[in-house]
């Protein structure tokens, strides 16, 4: 903030406490003993001594200190008050206004020092009796000891127009008044209320065709929108109101904490209105000093790190799209990640597990977390535990967003973006259900409408949650109607979405219409509905109705599409990702030492029941007649727990899980089949035992996954070996990213006879095909890094791999028919975990392999 | 501003003895003159989703936008018939001003203290947190609504 305005305000408020004085002084003769009055006096003088040290106005401060001294005094009742004492005082007062007309003149106290007056108080400070402060004639500036009634005072009065900077004194105080902020606030109700009906007339005037009322209300939108800046802009203040203090705070803080720290400050003459000024100033101290505290290393530490000893705090402000950004930023050490994140873990915030997955912007995210504190040593500054959550909630609450970036070794900086006003919003009219509702434009990035035969057909739906394909990148959608339960009229053929941002992340809106945009007069909602987090007030619109003012953040969180908290969205979100894949039904089933097992259900045929009597023995394997054929039967404990010993007999009847194959089947026997569950299943651990594929948590429990293919090739390799056909010896490559899916589609072509290559991603698939004959690619369109384009064309560079026929697994028949519709780069495209449609698929390229031709074939159907 | 927040307190605690009056169903009412801000046909209404059940919708009071309670619902009454469009009775609350719909507006009435009681124990606990007390008219009960806690919507739940 420049000095010139700090002068400024100086100066208007010193104007305001003198004439203050002048009367309160008056009033302090005829109640010589009230101590209020006294109180009162000795403030305004303290408060014009202490601005004057701070700006370094060394004659005024010394006059100033000397009355404070005698007015401390009789403050305390250690003298009493005489009207030689009164008139010193007055003499304070007059010097005092002088060496202010003087600076304000020429921004110097000029040249009396008044060094007498000076004197006289001191003395008189000193002295106890009232003879002491008897005036030295015709040494004062001003006749001292005259009679102190009103005519004393307006002789002071005429001696001003004689000083001839005095005169220009009230320049200043003139050209500015103070206005108690009730009062703006109620301007600015009321003019929120014009606004209104600003908006009433306007519409009121499209509906009919009157020339002197539409020239009459154009005027009065000019005026109103005049006006409303007008009144908007008394009640800005400039943002270096608050950064006032902050030189201090940080020069204190460096001292106490032994850091030598520069305070850059640009952009103090930003401009935010005064109710957010006042939200913002606690959050910035806080921000500063966490900046000091945490950002700036000791000298030595910086020295050591080749850089200045002297750290750098930079505050900005500035406008950007509507609102203010205020950044704060150091270039300490950053914040160290690893360090969030271990102590996120301590303090219970974070799972481990998860810890390994959070990117580092994600992990610094979690200091905004409610008990989160990196400090090493809790201090008296901060280090408390309490803070950047309350500075993050503090900004949320006037529509502000928080952000954090850090780099190593260089800095952190704290991103703040500030709304300008709360009062009068711009904000977009939708309707549903047949209201309308207002949701605030700061939260809007964009409008998508969806038309055509296909609007709906756009949504694609993740295992029923739908989403939108924006630019490349899935954005969850919520529908406006079902969060608010409202009847919505059957949408034909449009669909029309806004896309909106809460915190850091975005999601899509279907609504039934969307209207305009309009400047609107936000108002609290009453108590009775202030539970509802979905809405963040309500407006009038320009008919004279209320409409409510949707929450978007809340919006969010009741749909769904954003959880409570980060790291559950992002695990959701994770979830969501590879549910399309492996939400799977599962049976849940009890074989030996292995107390929760699972296999796919829909690898599975039928569960029986066999009486012990009725297994025989053939070609030394189980086996039972079942359905006029030969069930070979496998003893699941004797594979998974090969040479343990015999735990005694198995239970009669024995339960057999019966997968088939073709015209093949074969069964499983377990101990006991516990349950199925749905669950989006992600393998967590993958483990080395035969016959597993990995471990995965399903139902709150851990459950084992059986190695479907594993298991029957260890029991009955034989029963394989006369598979034969087409498959036999054919080399396929699966392409898929989630071990377990390919653990699956590996199975699958496994149990019929192909040898199966794996790959996780893109370059394992190249070396794959650079290091065995491949025969089939069996491919997820969502291979990683970037599809599996990028697989297609690296297949196509090589001519040796031309003729290869590839088959897409896309995770939805939506996605599986578009792709099979649009492209003839693939032979083929199926749904992933379809088991038949992707063996038939295969065995067909396989059979047009053994003609040697490629033919590309679509099978657009959806099975 | 601060006078103007102590004389609508120092008005709310005050009574007068006079009662503006209502019906809810056959149910009689009575809410302090005072408190009365003003009485309005039906007006145009906006519906909160999500919101509790008793609540009708929002109102534009002259740029005020005021909270519609349905006196019906808010008392476990029968709804009303399809064709009666109920009052706006605008009641002064601590938290704003609170509109009351009920069916019919009904007189100014000047009571006699004497001849106040204490609401029957036996009364629907639903009704029984929101009347303060009965007073026995000539003709009718007249039971006194207790305008804060009809508008203090935890108030009155069943358990």
């Amino acid at each position: 903030m420049q000095d010139e305005d700090v002068i400024r305000e100086f100066l208007v408020e010193s104007h305001e406490n003198l004439s203050r004085l002048d009367q309160e002084l008056v009033e302090l003769e005829k109640h010589p003993k009230d101590a209020e009055l006294l109180a009162s006096i000795f403030r305004t003088i303290h408060t014009i001594k202490g601005t004057c040290g701070f700006l370094a106005f060394s004659t005024l401060e010394r006059i100033t200190h000397q009355a404070e001294s005698l007015l401390s005094q009789l403050r305390d009742g250690r003298r009493e008050l005489s009207p030689s004492l009164v008139s010193l005082i007055l003499d304070t007062v007059d010097a005092t206004r002088k060496v202010l007309g003087s600076i304000e003149a020429t921004g110097e106290e000029g040249p009396d020092r008044f060094e007498d007056l000076t004197e006289r108080l001191r003395v008189a400070a000193q002295l106890t009796g009232d003879s002491a402060v008897q005036p030295g004639a015709g040494m004062t500036p001003a006749a001292a000891a005259e009679p102190l009634d009103n005519n004393g005072f307006s002789e002071h009065a005429e001696d001003k127009p004689r000083e001839g900077d005095a005169a220009k004194s009230s320049a200043v105080a003139d050209a500015n008044i103070r206005v108690g902020v009730g009062l703006l606030d109620k301007l600015m109700d009321l003019v929120g209320e014009l606004v209104l009906t600003r908006n009433q007339i306007l519409q009121f005037n499209t509906e009919r065709e009157d020339a002197a009322l539409n020239v009459t209300s154009q005027r009065l939108n000019l005026i109103t929108t005049e006006l409303q800046e007008g009144v908007m802009k008394t009640r800005m203040q400039p943002i270096g109101m608050v950064w006032n203090k902050l030189p201090r705070v940080v020069r204190d803080m460096a001292v106490a904490l032994g850091k030598q720290i520069r305070l850059e400050m640009d952009g103090a003459e930003t401009e935010l209105d005064r109710t957010i000024i006042e939200a913002i100033k606690d959050p910035l101290v806080h921000l500063v000093r966490n900046s000091c505290d945490h950002g700036v290393e000791p000298p030595e530490v910086r020295v050591r790190a080749g850089k200045p000893p002297q750290g750098r705090l930079t505050l900005r402000a500035y406008h950007e799209g509507g609102q203010v950004n205020i950044e704060i930023g150091d270039d300490g050490a950053g914040i160290d990640v690893a360090r969030v994140k271990q102590k996120a873990i301590e303090k219970g915030l974070l799972r481990p597990e998860q810890s390994e997955k959070l990117t580092d912007r994600e992990a610094l995210n979690l200091v905004f977390q409610p008990g989160f504190s990196t400090a090493k040593t809790v201090t008296n500054v901060s280090g408390r535990g309490v803070g950047m959550d309350v500075v993050k909630s503090n900004i949320e609450k006037i529509g502000g967003i928080v952000d954090v970036f850090s780099r190593p070794g260089e800095g952190t900086t704290v991103k703040l973006k500030i709304p300008l006003t709360l009062a009068i919003i711009p904000g977009l009219v939708i309707s549903s259900g047949g209201e309308r509702f207002v949701i605030p434009q700061v939260s809007l990035l964009e409008l998508i409408r969806l038309e055509g035969d296909s609007g709906e057909k756009h949504i694609e739906r993740v295992h029923g949650t739908p989403v939108y394909r924006r630019r490349g990148t899935l954005l969850p959608i919520a529908y406006l109607n079902q969060v608010l339960g409202l009847e919505s009229a059957e949408r034909a053929d449009v669909v029309s979405m806004v896309v909106l941002q809460a915190e850091d992340r975005q999601f899509g809106l279907v609504v039934d219409g969307i209207n305009d945009t309009q400047e609107i007069v936000v108002k609290p909602l009453s108590k009775q509905l202030k539970g509802l987090t979905v809405y963040a007030g309500a407006t009038i619109m320009g008919d004279g109705r209320v409409a409510l003012i949707l929450d978007v953040l809340g919006i969010g969180q009741r749909s769904g599409v954003l959880a409570e908290s980060r790291e559950q969205s992002r695990a959701a979100t994770e979830q969501k990702t590879q549910s399309g894949i492996e939400q799977q039904r599962l049976l849940l089933f009890r074989a030996g030492s292995f107390e929760r097992l699972a296999v796919p259900l829909s690898l599975v045929a039928r569960l029986e029941e066999f009486p012990q009597s009725s297994i025989e023995h053939a070609g030394g394997c189980q086996v039972v007649q079942y359905r006029n054929r030969i069930l070979p039967l496998i003893p699941l404990r004797d594979v998974l727990e090969s040479g343990a010993p015999d735990h005694g007999q198995t239970a009669d009847p024995v339960q057999v899980i019966v997968f088939n194959d073709g015209d093949r089947s074969v069964g499983l026997v377990v101990d006991q089949i516990l349950d199925v569950a749905e669950e989006a299943v992600t393998v967590r651990q993958k483990t080395g035992r035969k016959g597993l594929l990995g471990s995965a948590v399903v139902g709150k429990h851990v459950a084992d996954f059986l190695d479907l293919n594993q298991v029957i090739r260890a029991a009955a390799e034989d029963w394989f070996q006369s598979t034969g056909g087409s498959a036999n010896g054919k080399r396929i490559l699966v392409a898929e990213a989630s071990a377990f899916s390919r653990g699956l589609i590996r199975s699958g072509l496994d149990m019929v006879g192909y040898r199966v290559l794996e790959a996780a991603n893109l370059d394992e698939a190249i070396r794959g095909l650079e290091q065995h004959p491949v025969d089939i690619v069996v491919t997820a369109l969502d291979l990683p890094p970037d599809g599996s384009s990028a697989l297609l064309t690296a297949m196509r560079r090589r001519t040796e791999w031309q003729g290869i026929p590839i088959l897409a697994l896309a995770n939805s028949a939506e996605q599986a028919r578009t792709r099979a519709g649009q492209t003839a780069d693939f032979q083929d495209c199926q749904v992933k975990f379809d088991r038949e449609a992707m063996l038939e698929s295969v065995a067909r390229l396989a059979s047009t392999l053994a003609s040697s031709e490629t033919v590309p074939v679509c099978v657009g159907e959806e099975r | 501003m601060v006078t103007d927040i102590a004389t609508m307190k120092s008005g709310l605690a005050q009574t007068s003895g006079q009662f503006s009056t209502f019906f809810v169903a056959d149910l009689f009412f009575g809410v302090d003159v005072l408190r009365v801000q003003e009485v309005l046909r039906f007006q145009q209404m906006t519906r909160v989703p999500q919101a509790p059940e008793v609540i009708e919708g929002l109102i534009n009071l002259r740029g005020q936008i005021v909270t519609a309670i349905d006196m019906r619902r808010r008392l476990r009454l029968p709804p009303r018939a399809g064709d009666q469009t109920p009052m706006n009775m605008v009641v002064r609350t601590e938290d704003g001003a609170v509109s009351l719909l009920v069916d019919e507006i009904g007189d100014v009435l000047d009571v006699d203290a004497a001849t106040f009681e204490r609401p029957p124990e036996n009364l629907d606990p639903a009704a029984r947190e929101l009347i303060r007390g009965v007073y026995k008219l000539k003709d009718r009960l007249l039971l006194v609504l207790d305008a804060e806690r009809t508008v203090d919507l935890a108030a009155g739940r069943p358990a």
